[in-house]
């Protein structure tokens, strides 16, 4: 690989602008990369340089690869799914623009699971994405062509988003960094949406000083979206080397039963680290997060049902080619271009929301959602920052769970937690199990992005990962 | 997909187990006070430019069979 490819993004970034070497020669190189990607992580690549990019800015032009769901202006948008096929939004989504004003140019569109639903990349209309490690195994989900591109050096950085874990989960199966921020940090203008309580946008990088440096440009108080607020404080670059001070909270319910062994060794390892640094490792307890799954797996899908809903084959994306009166055309149309993830979820919640069914189902997981979120609060009264394991296992072989979609939704067992309370979460490469990526998670309170970071920063320089396989 | 759903209900319904009664529900994580904004037109984006995207535009709309139909 050429030292081109090997920087990171903060550090391509001065290079750029210390004239060392030149964003057009750094985008040619990643485009031509990217044109080649034989792991199906790209569903569009640009052909040329970015015209709103700008070499001058923070981000000085450096690529960046966009999950599908993100609205770009004239660039295909899809979302992963084939109700979208060839539609070409005619706005830019604020997460997008904001790191475009900063610099950034959009090399290509990432693959993902259709409309952010699944956890292994196999829900896309447009065929999985192959795990850079092992290319028989997923590379997680919904987020994977954006994990599988920054860790097989496709792109430099990538953008997903985050509804039960679709940036974090894909990122600790890839071996790569996976941020979600707190609700209402990024602007969700522009995303297509699949559960706007819970949808987050954050990034996908090498290391945690990327990811610290594309949040702290795509985040800020967005007037399209009246749910964003952006930080109170700027966000940081990470430079604490220690943990001297720093109370960690283990839940034994997201870091035991159900963890493969091998995950939890590298997290017991992990943990050792981490008191080695100088943290306090303390027990705590979230004893309502084991309901988290069944929860989210009612609050997701009746939001998605509603969201979907504008999919008709009327304004834009796909419409049927056989119908007899209106109905009709709404039925073939939807029945053609939603694949059986999607069916499945939209059922789902409109059984969820039903009359009748509305308390039993909808009610209680929205009271479940207030235990969850009261169990975090309790934790950090006594700890600043909660760990466990990313994902309950390795990346797993591709077809592995397809026919059994409770064992899949199982993937997010980890993740789901924090997104119902709001609160933002890292992942970071943490070790190696079976020859494959683990990740570290890391949770604190809303908006305190910046002590993760440094947290997270502190645990990097020790674990020493490489974030790109040697496989690519 | 029947069966596929009912083990993910039956998954679903341990949230029963729980006692919630007192618990008000969660509908959106972040404490916001109603957000304002001062009421200004703006300009939309041109017709044109939106019915690019649609599988069927004319006259300046999106054609669909008559509702009536």
């Amino acid at each position: 690989m050429s030292e081109l490819l090997s920087f990171t993004g903060a550090q391509a970034a001065a290079r750029i602008r210390a004239g060392d070497i030149s964003a057009a020669e750094l985008f040619d190189a990643y485009r031509e990369r990217a044109a080649a990607d034989d792991l199906n992580a790209f569903l569009w690549v640009a052909d040329a340089q970015d015209e709103h990019a700008n070499a001058a800015g923070p981000l000085a032009a450096v690529p960046l690869a966009v999950k599908d769901l993100f609205c770009v202006e004239g660039v295909p948008s899809m979302a992963g799914s084939r109700i979208l096929a060839g539609y070409r939004p005619p706005y830019t989504s604020t997460a997008v623009a904001n790191l475009r004003a900063a610099g950034a140019a959009v090399l290509g569109k990432t693959n993902m699971d259709e409309f952010a639903m699944g956890s292994s990349n196999e829900n896309s209309g447009y065929g999985p994405v192959l795990n850079p490690w092992d290319r028989s195994r997923v590379p997680g989900g919904s987020s994977g062509g954006s994990a599988a591109a920054v860790a097989a050096g496709l792109a430099p950085w990538a953008i997903g988003t985050d509804t039960g874990g679709s940036i974090r989960q894909p990122a600790s199966l890839c071996g790569v960094v996976g941020l979600k921020p707190t609700y209402g940090a990024v602007s969700r203008y522009g995303m297509i949406a699949f559960a706007s309580s819970l949808d987050q946008a954050g990034p996908l990088t090498r290391d945690v000083t990327d990811a610290a440096l594309l949040l702290r440009h795509m985040s800020g108080r967005d007037s399209c979206d009246s749910t964003s607020i952006g930080y109170p404080d700027e966000i940081e670059l990470p430079t604490t080397d220690r943990l001297d001070g720093m109370v960690f909270g283990v839940p034994p319910e997201l870091s035991a039963e159900g963890i493969e062994p091998g995950v939890r060794e590298v997290f017991e390892a992990n943990l050792t680290t981490i008191e080695e640094l100088g943290g306090r490792l303390e027990q705590v307890s979230l004893p309502h997060s084991p309901h988290g799954i069944s929860a989210y797996y009612v609050i997701a899908p009746a939001e998605a049902s509603a969201n979907l809903a504008r999919y008709d084959g009327v304004r834009f994306g796909h419409r049927s080619d056989s119908y007899d009166g209106l109905t009709e055309l709404y039925e073939a149309t939807r029945a053609e271009g939603f694949g059986t993830e999607v069916k499945r979820r939209i059922m789902l919640g409109t059984f969820a929301l039903s009359s009748g069914y509305y308390e039993a189902y909808y009610g209680r997981a929205q009271k479940v959602r207030t235990k969850i979120a009261d169990d975090f609060r309790s934790a950090f009264e006594r700890v600043d920052l909660i760990v466990t394991p990313t994902s309950p296992s390795v990346a797993f072989p591709l077809g592995a769970k397809t026919s059994d979609p409770l064992a899949m939704y199982m993937n997010d067992y980890c993740t789901v937690p924090m997104p119902l309370a709001g609160i933002p979460a890292i992942s970071i490469p943490s070790g190696i199990s079976e020859g494959l990526p683990v990740g570290l998670q890391l949770a604190g309170p809303a908006f305190s992005e910046n002590k993760i970071l440094n947290a997270a920063y502190a645990l990097e320089q020790v674990l020493g990962f490489e974030g790109i396989p040697v496989a690519a | 997909m029947s069966s596929e759903l009912s083990g993910i209900l039956d998954h679903i319904e341990k949230i029963n187990e729980l006692d919630l009664d007192d618990v008000a529900p969660t509908s959106h994580v972040v404490t916001l006070e109603n957000v304002l904004r001062p009421d200004e037109p703006r300009p939309s984006w041109p017709r044109e430019r939106v019915l690019e995207a649609a599988p069927d535009a004319g006259d300046g709309g999106f054609r669909v069979p008559s509702p009536g139909g």
